[in-house]
């Protein structure tokens, strides 16, 4: 076991922080006031080649794994958590593409994902379809060379920015899962147009967009792995997906954690500064335990992940208790900080009101929990 | 078009503190990077030899630590890096290292053009730049904030205090450039990565033919007798009355202070 970092990650990984306290952080408020889409932060992500980290060299990307991807977007989560968010939800659909598809599917979509030339979405999510993958109602008929698919997503995140989707249909809602299938379908193609716009409890600047597929054409070529075979796709997806939801959490729990820590050693109350107070440095103490925790429990998912070992219960682990620890750790976040912690004056509300989406996206903490009993009942079956 | 850029590593200067006591730069810890203008001169050069072909080589004279200085420059996309490096050149002051880094450009040979800051973050001459062009007898043009290639010729806009002045010169040339020229690129991971496995040229005193007694502490006609930090006067003197005693009494004050 060695918790070292090589020279060269260790580069990337000092020119995140850099670039994250200069360019991320001053504006990272402002990002999430406004609601608009952070470009600028997407297009510096771009110039550092960051988009590649686990892709492979021959599709541009660096080869460096789901642990030093894990660790960036950590990164990028603690200094401006709507541009993790987006480097997260790419990798949603830029993963099912790099193991799934074929290799002109790679050429044609990989590539400008990787480059970051094209922000990448994944939708499965419906009306009828949360928790409940099995129940995907978005159809897919064939006809000719081509597949047509009716139907709606809902909370696609990056949805309408995306140049690239992955989305699952059903070519036969009456078989569930076993009629699922995966396409890659772009913006653009006939038939394809997005719907509104979520308002949100937070995370303002993240787009959710409904996908509206009327009578739209995908080119057979576009089926993602085998038509029928969407679930595996779906759930591998998800895999790398609550690996992401974890370091993202992650990434928010150290930004609050930060900011506590500041301002308990700046407020002054009874005469003395309020880190001084026990009730106080015990909340910081468990809130940084906690965090710790949550870390190595992504690094060591991801680690199995970039080991070609199963990784799916660890990574429903790290999702699970760093999805409850930020909400925790953000919530002790606004404590420390008393009454200008609910004020928009100092962004520790925001985090808070961001910590509750990791408990439910990507498979809600129930959820989770019942991955990982599922597994443990298999592993210690008598 | 070969063009050659001079950097210079620099302690950053936003990270510096001065040590009042000594009123010297505390060094310690500093992280160094390249002199801030100088990466417009990188930028500069890379933007034109994509445009006209030819290649882009660094050059810095320092110690063994300024190889980091050039590897970013290699990130930012320059071909080929030298570095400068001896003990004799220690202590050189504007003139030795002119002298020291105009031996090395004779020693590149082929350039058509050679770039540098407008001047450095630290000792803030702006001497060397004319120095090299002196030493090799070429034109020189100074803060330059526009370059435009025509044949043989440069076309450069000056940024002067209050004004713009374009002037032509033949190449080969020298040219200091000014921040406003462009917008240093950030290199990409990749980039860095590559530059990392690149070749650094080391070259001592031997290596370029340079004349030790031209080089530093002997080829230093500059003495520093002193180097403070320059007091912060805040206490002003107010003068009132009718204007004319006013202006008597401060000319008197100025005589007086041997100011006029
Ligand atoms: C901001 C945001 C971004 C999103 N981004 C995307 C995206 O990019 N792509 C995408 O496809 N989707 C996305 N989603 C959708 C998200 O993944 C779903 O909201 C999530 O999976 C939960 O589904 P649901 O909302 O239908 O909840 P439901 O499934 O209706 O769950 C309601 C409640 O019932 C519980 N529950 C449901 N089933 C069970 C069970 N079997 N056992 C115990 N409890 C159960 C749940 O845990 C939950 O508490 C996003 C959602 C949001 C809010
Ligand atoms: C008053 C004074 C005191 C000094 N004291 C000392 C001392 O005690 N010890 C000592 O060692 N030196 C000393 N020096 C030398 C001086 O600090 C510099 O090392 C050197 O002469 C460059 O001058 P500058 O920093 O003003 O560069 P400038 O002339 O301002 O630099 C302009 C441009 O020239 C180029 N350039 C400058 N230096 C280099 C370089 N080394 N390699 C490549 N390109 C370069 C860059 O393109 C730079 O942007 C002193 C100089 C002065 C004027």
């Amino acid at each position: 076991m060695d918790f070292n970092f090589t020279e060269d990650e260790q580069m990337i990984i000092d020119a995140v922080h850099e670039i994250g306290q200069e360019e991320f952080e001053p504006r990272a408020s402002e990002v999430a006031e406004l609601g608009e889409f952070p470009w600028e932060n997407i297009e510096i992500l771009r110039e550092m080649d960051l988009f590649g980290i686990p892709v492979p060299e021959e599709y541009g990307g660096l080869e460096m794994g789901f642990l030093l991807w894990g660790v960036v977007g950590e990164l990028l989560s603690r200094y401006c958590s709507t541009t993790g968010s987006v480097f997260g939800a790419h990798m949603l659909c830029q993963y099912p593409i790099m193991a799934f598809g074929t290799d002109e599917q790679k050429d044609k979509y990989l590539r400008p994902l990787t480059s970051g030339e094209h922000i990448g979405a994944f939708g499965l999510t419906e009306p009828n379809a949360g928790s409940d993958a099995g129940s995907v109602a978005t159809k897919a008929e064939l006809r000719g060379d081509k597949y047509i698919l009716n139907g709606t997503k809902i909370f696609i995140s990056n949805g309408g920015v995306a140049e690239t989707y992955v989305v699952i249909a059903n070519l036969d809602p009456s078989k569930g899962t076993r009629g699922l299938t995966a396409f890659i379908v772009e913006k653009g193609m006939p038939g394809f147009e997005f719907g509104k716009n979520e308002k949100k409890m937070g995370w303002d600047a993240l787009p959710n967009r409904e996908l509206i597929f009327q009578d739209c054409e995908v080119p057979v070529e576009n089926v993602l792995y085998k038509p029928g075979r969407g679930f595996r796709v779906a759930m591998d997806t998800l895999g790398v997906g609550r690996l992401g939801m974890a370091v993202g959490a992650v990434g928010l729990a150290q930004a609050a954690f930060d900011a506590a820590i500041v301002y308990a050693q700046q407020r002054e109350q009874f005469g003395q500064k309020i880190s001084e107070f026990q009730a106080i440095q015990f909340k910081l103490a468990d809130m940084a335990t906690e965090i710790e925790i949550s870390r190595l429990m992504y690094q060591k998912a991801a680690w199995l992940k970039d080991q070609g070992e199963s990784f799916e219960k660890e990574a429903a682990m790290a999702k699970l208790y760093s999805s409850e620890m930020v909400s925790r750790v953000t919530s002790d976040a606004v404590q420390i900080h008393g009454g200008v912690g609910y004020t928009r004056e100092f962004p520790v509300e925001r985090y808070m009101r961001e910590a509750k989406l990791f408990e439910i996206v990507e498979g809600t903490s129930e959820i989770q929990r019942g991955i990982i009993a599922n597994r443990l009942l298999r592993e210690y079956r008598i | 078009m070969n063009i050659i850029v001079c950097i210079k590593q620099v302690p950053d200067t936003s990270e510096v503190s001065i040590d009042p006591e000594t009123n010297t730069i505390v060094r310690e810890g500093v992280p160094a990077i390249i002199n801030p203008f100088d990466e417009n001169a990188i930028e500069q050069a890379v933007q034109m030899v994509e445009e006209h072909g030819g290649k882009v080589t660094v050059l810095s004279m320092g110690p063994p630590q300024a190889e980091a200085a050039l590897r970013e420059a290699l990130a930012m996309g320059a071909d080929e890096a030298i570095l400068v490096s001896d003990r004799c050149f220690a202590a050189s002051d504007t003139l030795a290292t002119s002298y020291v880094l105009s031996t090395a450009i004779r020693e590149i040979g082929d350039y058509d053009l050679i770039f540098c800051g407008k001047q450095a973050f630290d000792g803030d001459t702006a001497q060397v730049p004319p120095g090299i062009a002196e030493h090799l007898g070429i034109p020189q043009v100074t803060f330059a904030i526009g370059i435009e290639v025509d044949g043989r010729k440069v076309r450069v806009r000056r940024l002067l205090e209050d004004e713009f002045e374009t002037v032509e010169v033949k190449m080969p040339a020298l040219i200091s450039v000014v921040k406003q020229i462009n917008e240093p690129r950030r290199p990409g991971i990749k980039a860095k990565l590559a530059a990392k496995k690149k070749e650094v040229k080391v070259w001592d005193a031997s290596c370029i033919d340079a004349d030790a007694c031209l080089c530093g502490f002997d080829g230093s006609p500059t003495r520093v007798v002193r180097t403070f930090a320059p007091s912060r006067n805040t206490e002003g003197k107010k003068y009132e009355g009718e204007p004319k005693e006013v202006a008597t009494a401060v000319v008197e004050a100025l005589i007086a202070e041997k100011i006029i």
